[in-house]
């Protein structure tokens, strides 16, 4: 048997991990319960659906221009606009900015994007810190831990383990475990980090090619600060996240959160269209916004899994999805968990890397139902699974498409559609099958492990039906 | 300019697009509420997130407001003397603690506005019924730190500019006729995190309390 690869070994772990699991269970049952109280009325909700879908993917099909129509607004307001192709020159750039303000350290709100970059790491080895101001964000650095969740980063920790955590780490603060109490120490000491920050950082929920403007939602008010108090701004954003006009933002806030976390809004929705002005009293005097593409163009150029860069990341797809309540965020090894890594990290990245996660689906397609802007995701899975295997692998963007396919399993196949176009011997085959049935072995390597071997059945659905009289041909 | 921008541009104007069917865009989601039902839902969705909400008319808002420094127990006072409200409170700065104006720039008494005040008071440019939410523009009067720093924001909201919904307020205040301000604010209520074990906390990074003052 082949050796169980890294995804196996760590799912086999998280499965064993019984507290950690329930805490899971509990966690998504009640996200998934907020979010089934924000849409009482279903004919509502999928008109929602239709039109965050309609917005999303009208500002694809317009992409080149919007991004173009973006950078000229946000020049015009003034702010400075930088493109990168790799996630490396994407921290070369915020690294070229530091420098040149001689920046040491930098206060980030959340941002997947610069997870997806890696940028905690890069500007550490290099003597500058990044340090996270998101609440959960926060907790989880301090244990040297990436997110599980797009969302809430800490989700797969206790609040027993958070409050020895700030013990550990900050030991002249009492002792707590009192939710409240570990808030307020949070505050306190990133206020100090604020109001000292030269250079904040932050991610983009929408930015709107109209107006030259980029909107943020969150609820702690650490978005605001690292975009307000810092005299830098930088913002980093997938080169996807545009839309085209400002009346498409009210539908898109409308259906984020309520998907997301079942707020009907956030705290704060945080519009951004410029550094500030020679008579304003506050706000960063420079703001820059770092496109990154990183593969994105390359999803771009193919039809179908286009749909993938719909994504207004809200995290739907992973509170409803049965194999990541089971297996948590970080069995993934990837940034972004869930359906949405599953389809997104495999075409980012190549299958080599993050093709095993397609085949850890059930296809059970709730991720699909849920997602505000109605990407097929399981249809995704079962494109990727295919590009995996198949032999034409100049028709598809996807890196490393046929690298799955074995001789022996593809001759199978063949032979069986074969066979299954040619009925007589179709039939001849099953009943063969029927009759030899004594004979399937009870070991069949890794799919007996954790099952029983599957006995066939005495007769061919074709034979039992035509006992029952149905005229199947 | 830069050879990233011109590859991705080149890469995504090479490909084939496919012609999307977008007429579900412009579906306006239609609610029609008189003022009574908007100031119920929008008190009804501040205080679900813990929001105070008072109501008050043109005669004794000012007597509201005093109130309200008095039972917080506030020193001080940060806003601004030049918009309407700010005017009048100026003018009876008698009944309320010291009052502070945001005449610097911040660099100038960071320390200060971070740790040395009590309260912030804010006027709103609208409210939004349907979720509950303020709308506030960054201005050269009322900078963006006014509603953010300080650990309680108190608001004043006028109750004819309270829209059913954001759509709404964004159509009805032509905020694409008159160009975005540097910061445009949608806040729905006090800081907030549920990120240690989904328990809600209140004050994260922004005010513990938000105070909305209805006239
Ligand atoms: S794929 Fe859909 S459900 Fe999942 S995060 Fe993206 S928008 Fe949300």
């Amino acid at each position: 048997m082949a050796k169980p690869t890294e995804f196996r070994i760590d799912v086999e772990k998280a499965l064993g991990k019984t507290e950690v699991r329930a805490h899971f269970r509990k966690a998504m049952d009640t996200l998934m319960t907020n979010r089934r109280n924000q849409f009482p009325d279903d004919a509502a909700l999928q008109a929602l659906r239709t039109q965050a879908q309609a917005i999303r993917a009208n500002a694809l099909s317009k992409l080149p221009e919007l991004l173009e129509q973006l950078e000229t607004n946000l020049t015009k307001n003034g702010v400075q606009v930088h493109w990168a192709e790799t996630t490396d020159e994407a921290n070369q750039i915020v690294l070229g900015i530091m420098q040149k303000h001689h920046a040491q350290s930098i206060i980030k709100g959340k941002s997947m994007v610069s997870e997806e970059m890696g940028l905690n790491h890069f500007l550490e080895e290099r003597g500058i810190e990044a340090l996270e101001s998101d609440l959960g964000e926060f907790i989880i650095q301090l244990d040297g831990e990436t997110p599980s969740h797009i969302i809430m980063p800490a989700i797969h920790k206790s609040k027993e383990q958070i409050s020895k955590l700030f013990h550990e780490k900050f030991p002249d603060i009492p002792y707590t475990d009192n939710v409240d109490e570990l808030t307020a120490s949070a505050r306190r000491i990133l206020r100090d980090k604020f109001y000292a920050a030269p250079v904040g950082l932050s991610g983009v929920n929408f930015a709107v090619a109209e107006t030259g403007t980029l909107c943020l939602v969150e609820n702690e008010g650490n978005g605001r600060m690292s975009t307000t108090i810092p005299p830098v701004h930088i913002a980093v954003t997938g080169i996807e996240k545009v839309v085209e006009k400002l009346s498409d933002i009210p539908p898109l806030l409308s259906i984020l959160p309520r998907s997301a976390t079942g707020q009907p809004i956030t705290t704060y929705f945080n519009m951004i269209s410029g550094p500030r002005k020679a008579d304003e009293k506050d706000g960063p005097t420079e703001v820059h916004l770092v496109l990154l593409d990183n593969g994105r163009s390359r999803i771009y150029s193919d039809p179908e899994l286009l749909a993938t860069l719909r994504c207004i990341r809200c995290g739907a797809c992973i509170n409803h999805c049965p194999v990541y309540v089971r297996i948590g965020g970080h069995s993934y090894g990837t940034v972004y968990p869930g359906p949405i890594g599953t389809i997104l990290e495999p075409q980012k990245e190549g299958l080599k890397v993050h093709g095993e996660l397609i085949q850890a689906s059930s296809l059970c397609g709730a991720c699909g139902e849920v997602c505000p802007v109605r990407i097929p995701i399981p249809n995704i899975i079962n494109r990727l699974r295919h590009d995996s295997v198949r032999k034409d692998t100049e028709n598809t963007p996807t890196q490393d498409a046929g690298t799955r396919r074995k001789p022996l399993e593809a001759a199978i196949w063949q032979a069986w559609s074969w066979s299954a176009s040619h009925p007589s011997l179709y039939n001849f085959g099953g009943k063969t099958a029927t009759q030899l049935r004594g004979l399937v072995p009870n070991n069949l390597g890794a799919w007996t492990k954790v099952r029983t071997a599957p006995k066939l059945a005495e007769q061919t659905l074709h034979q039992q039906l035509k006992a029952l009289g149905v005229d199947h041909e | 300019m830069s050879n990233a921008r011109t590859a991705i541009l080149q890469r995504l104007n090479s490909v084939e697009r496919p012609v999307v069917d977008v007429s579900a865009r412009e579906s306006l989601s239609v609610v029609s509420w008189d003022k009574a039902e908007c100031i119920h839902r929008f008190t009804e969705r501040m205080q679900a997130v813990r929001a105070e909400v008072h109501r008050s008319d043109r005669g004794n808002w000012l007597d509201k407001v005093a109130e309200i420094c008095k039972t917080k127990g506030l020193n001080n006072l940060l806003l601004s003397p030049k918009t309407e409200w700010g005017q009048v409170i100026t003018q009876n700065a008698a009944q309320f603690p010291r009052l502070k104006h945001y005449e610097r720039s911040i660099e100038d008494w960071k320390e200060e506005l971070f740790y040395q005040v009590d309260a912030g008071l804010t006027s709103t440019l609208g409210g939004i019924a349907e979720t509950g939410t303020l709308i506030l523009w960054s201005s050269p009067d009322e900078p963006r730190t006014l509603s953010l720093v300080p650990p309680i924001h108190i608001a004043i909201l006028d109750t004819d500019k309270l829209y059913t919904t954001f759509a709404k307020a964004v159509k009805t205040q032509g905020w694409l006729e008159q160009g975005l301000p540097t910061n445009a604010l949608l806040i729905s209520g006090p800081s907030r995190s549920a990120d240690i074990a989904q328990v809600l906390a209140y004050g994260v990074h922004g005010p513990r309390e938000l105070v909305v003052v209805l006239v």
